[in-house]
């Protein structure tokens, strides 16, 4: 068995650096509490109509009354509703999401609302929007023939005094 | 005399692994026509998709278009390609004949047949799943069934490089494999454990489901099965392009290997880390926990390393080859290398393209980056840098070097080949730099136009407008690369050896665990069964509910 003494110390260096990152990683993920959306919580999508949460009527984003709020909405082919919501700036939201029919994906460029939505599953987000404006809620895994058509808006505005 | 010119005549066929000829050629014609077709149907999306040609606009021929492109790039291209490549390079570095020739074309025609019946719905419109067939977007059952017989055709090919590895070693005691074989060995066994997601996927999910069986399919399910294959595959498709950089390279460019033993450490490394690390494809999906994407994320790093190693290996090689030549001073030696050899052309330019194709994979394996580039076209842009790039190119050379051995005769035109591998190289930089900008500026994955009524799509424009050059430039590559492999066919003959580089310490013998994958399989099998048990066992031990068939 030979290894050269240069490509000894190449193995170290490169070790030290996948720790440096992985370190990095993790100490962000764990001290600054950032996680993708996680976490098994099944629900039966095709009768998402008839769940409390996901009821049509229940839709959209609600104020918590302590200074954090509650977003849910539905992916389903070709939108996701309500098709236009607002939230206020500066806020930690809870975001919960579900599917009424297939696999779609949910980005707003700009922003840390992305999640994969999931027939049979709830995807949670947990995120605070830092900018106000408007936003477009896209659709980023092919879901059928029009799946460059499902898109929503979203608008972050100036927080209403409380 | 008569018999010293028969037994040179012996090794000199044997060297050029007569026995494999046929079988390699298959594979790797089947491989590179199917590439030329896919490459047709890129320059189409890019055009279709930028917008500027209102007269193309159909999402239906383009998802149908994509999934075909996506199908012939990812499963036919690679599996083709790898086989023919891990036969004759069996062949001639063991120097013995393919045992069993039967049972290694049955997996050709198996792996060809179905290739061709999933084609027809694929063509017609009846798979546009695209090439990851998330259910519960159902295709025709014949699509499913298609590819499985394509994986089912490459396990034929995994038993054939182990069973060669098997008998060369009974017939050489204690001698260390020659590392070319080692490596193909190790990604047959990688694949072996890499199906086994996709196949239980299709076996007991997608096939029943789509031909009516099942009622209902657990996308969870469905999607966690798929991701044990989908790192893993990659790494697949790129063992061949390390195998050649190891020991075809630095034989070509008049150098030897670095370090043969580093190379098995690597080769073992990508075996033991590919399969067991699949959830950074799942970092954005619920139903499985934070933990187990964290624990996945671990491993994505640690396989990083033998990449790693190999930039080292591979370019201290090129340096002893380019110090041989005669090249000085800290970097005299690099215009010393002759690159006017299509391999090392080819590997000059697939490890500058791993280089940024890494920085990127870095991003993406990482569990809190990943949210900004996740399903973006920055993702789309990224394998194609690294795998249509960094990988296909050393196809390419190994293409170029292998086949004109195969058939006795000299390549068409060396200097074609250099120059095609520099328009590969181009086209791909043109291609996907502006790729991953589009998806930094939001563009989500998979789509064939942009209706969004948002300020960014004209942000997009420019981008687009580059991508079709890529486009064009690497399908002129990629026209030059058949036509010089076509006339390769007629060109003047010229026996030369397939010979395989040596190490500047010869390594007859090497540790048992450098030599053997006995142990490592058991490793990874618990590595496995770590990673993958629980999160795959919840969806049994607690109630879910399917997802009903779609159509697209
Ligand atoms: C002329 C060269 C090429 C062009 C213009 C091209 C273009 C494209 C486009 C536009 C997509 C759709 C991406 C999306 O919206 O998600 C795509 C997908 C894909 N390409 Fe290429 N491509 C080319 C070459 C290659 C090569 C050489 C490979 C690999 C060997 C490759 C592998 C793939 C795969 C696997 C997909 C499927 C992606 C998906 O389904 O999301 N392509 N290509
Ligand atoms: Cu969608
Ligand atoms: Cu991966």
């Amino acid at each position: 068995m030979h290894i050269d003494q240069t490509e000894k110390k190449w193995i170290w260096v490169t070790i030290f650096m996948t720790v440096i990152m992985v370190g990095v990683l993790t100490a962000y993920a764990v001290g600054s509490n950032i996680h993708p959306p996680s976490g098994f919580e099944p629900i039966d999508s095709t009768r998402l109509h008839l769940s409390e949460e996901f009821a049509e009527d229940n839709l959209g984003y609600k104020d918590n009354g302590d200074g954090t709020g509650t977003l849910t909405m539905v992916g389903a082919r070709y939108g996701f509703y309500p098709s236009t919501v607002e939230v206020p700036v500066d806020t930690p939201i809870k975001i919960r999401v579900a599917s009424a029919d297939v696999l779609h994906g949910l980005h707003v460029p700009f922003t840390n609302y992305t999640t994969m939505v999931v027939p049979g599953y709830v995807a949670e987000v947990n995120t605070t929007f830092q900018k106000t404006g408007d936003y477009t809620v896209m659709c980023n895994e092919y879901c059928g023939l029009g799946h460059d058509h499902m898109w929503s808006r979203l608008k972050v505005v100036e927080k209403t005094g409380s | 005399m008569a018999t010293t010119t028969a037994s040179m005549q012996e090794n000199l066929s044997s060297a050029r692994g007569q026995n494999s000829v046929n079988i390699g050629l298959a594979n790797f014609w089947v491989a590179l026509v199917f590439m030329t077709v896919a490459v047709i149907l890129g320059v189409y999306q890019v055009a279709e998709r930028s917008g500027f040609f209102p007269a193309l606009e159909s999402p239906t021929l383009y998802f149908a278009s994509v999934s075909t492109h996506g199908v012939l790039m990812g499963f036919v291209l690679t599996t083709f390609f790898i086989m023919g490549f891990g036969y004759y390079a069996a062949t001639t570095s063991l120097k013995m004949p393919i045992p069993g020739k039967g049972f290694a074309w049955f997996g050709f025609w198996l792996a060809l047949i179905g290739t061709l019946i999933a084609a027809v719905p694929l063509l017609t419109g009846n798979a546009s799943v695209l090439y990851t067939m998330y259910p519960p977007l159902a295709a025709h059952p014949a699509f499913y069934i298609g590819a499985t017989m394509l994986v089912v055709g490459s396990w034929f090919w995994c038993i054939e490089m182990i069973w060669m590895m098997a008998k060369w070693k009974k017939a050489h005691p204690g001698e260390a494999v020659p590392l070319v074989h080692f490596g193909n060995t190790a990604n047959a066994i990688m694949w072996l454990w890499t199906t086994i997601g996709v196949g239980s996927e299709a076996l007991f999910q997608l096939i029943p489901w789509s031909l009516g069986i099942l009622e209902t399919i657990d996308v969870g399910l469905a999607r966690t099965l798929f991701s044990w294959t989908l790192h893993a595959i990659v790494y697949f498709w790129l063992f061949p392009a390390y195998i050649t950089l190891y020991t075809i390279m630095p034989k070509v460019i008049g150098g030897k290997l670095f370090s043969d033993e580093m190379g098995r450490i690597a080769f073992i490394m990508l075996l033991v880390f590919s399969v067991p690390i699949g959830f950074h494809h799942l970092y954005m999906d619920p139903f499985q926990e934070a933990g187990w994407k964290f624990v996945h994320m671990f491993g994505t790093f640690m396989v990083a390393l033998p990449t790693l190693f190999t930039g080292f290996t591979v370019i201290a090689s090129m340096e002893i080859a380019g110090r041989l030549r005669g090249g000085k001073g800290l970097f005299g030696w690099i215009g010393a290398l002759p690159w006017k050899e299509p391999v090392m052309s080819a590997a000059g330019l697939s490890m500058l393209l791993l280089t940024f194709g890494g920085f990127g994979g870095m991003i993406n394996a990482s569990y809190s980056l990943n949210t900004m580039v996740h399903n973006t076209q920055w993702v789309t842009g990224h394998f194609h840098l690294i795998f249509g790039g960094t990988t296909v190119i050393m196809y390419f050379a190994a293409a170029y070097h292998m086949l004109p051995r195969m058939i006795g005769r000299k390549l068409h035109s060396a200097s074609m080949a250099v120059t095609q591998l520099w328009l590969w190289f181009i086209g791909m930089l043109v291609l996907t730099l502006p790729w991953h900008a589009i998806g930094l500026l939001g563009q989500p994955r998979r789509i064939s136009s942009a209706p969004y009524d948002d300020p960014l799509v004209e942000q997009w424009n420019i981008h687009e407008a580059s991508m079709i050059v890529g486009g064009v430039i690497l399908f002129i590559s990629s026209c030059m690369l058949l036509w010089n492999l076509y006339k390769t066919h007629s060109a003047s003959p010229e026996e030369q050896a397939m010979e395989y580089a040596e190490p500047i310490h010869p390594a007859p013998r090497v540790p048992h665990l450098l030599n053997s994958f006995a142990f490592w399989n058991v490793v990874i099998a618990i590595y496995l069964i770590a990673s993958y048990g629980y999160p795959i066992a919840q969806f049994f031990l607690n109630q879910t509910f399917g997802a009903t068939t779609w159509g697209v």
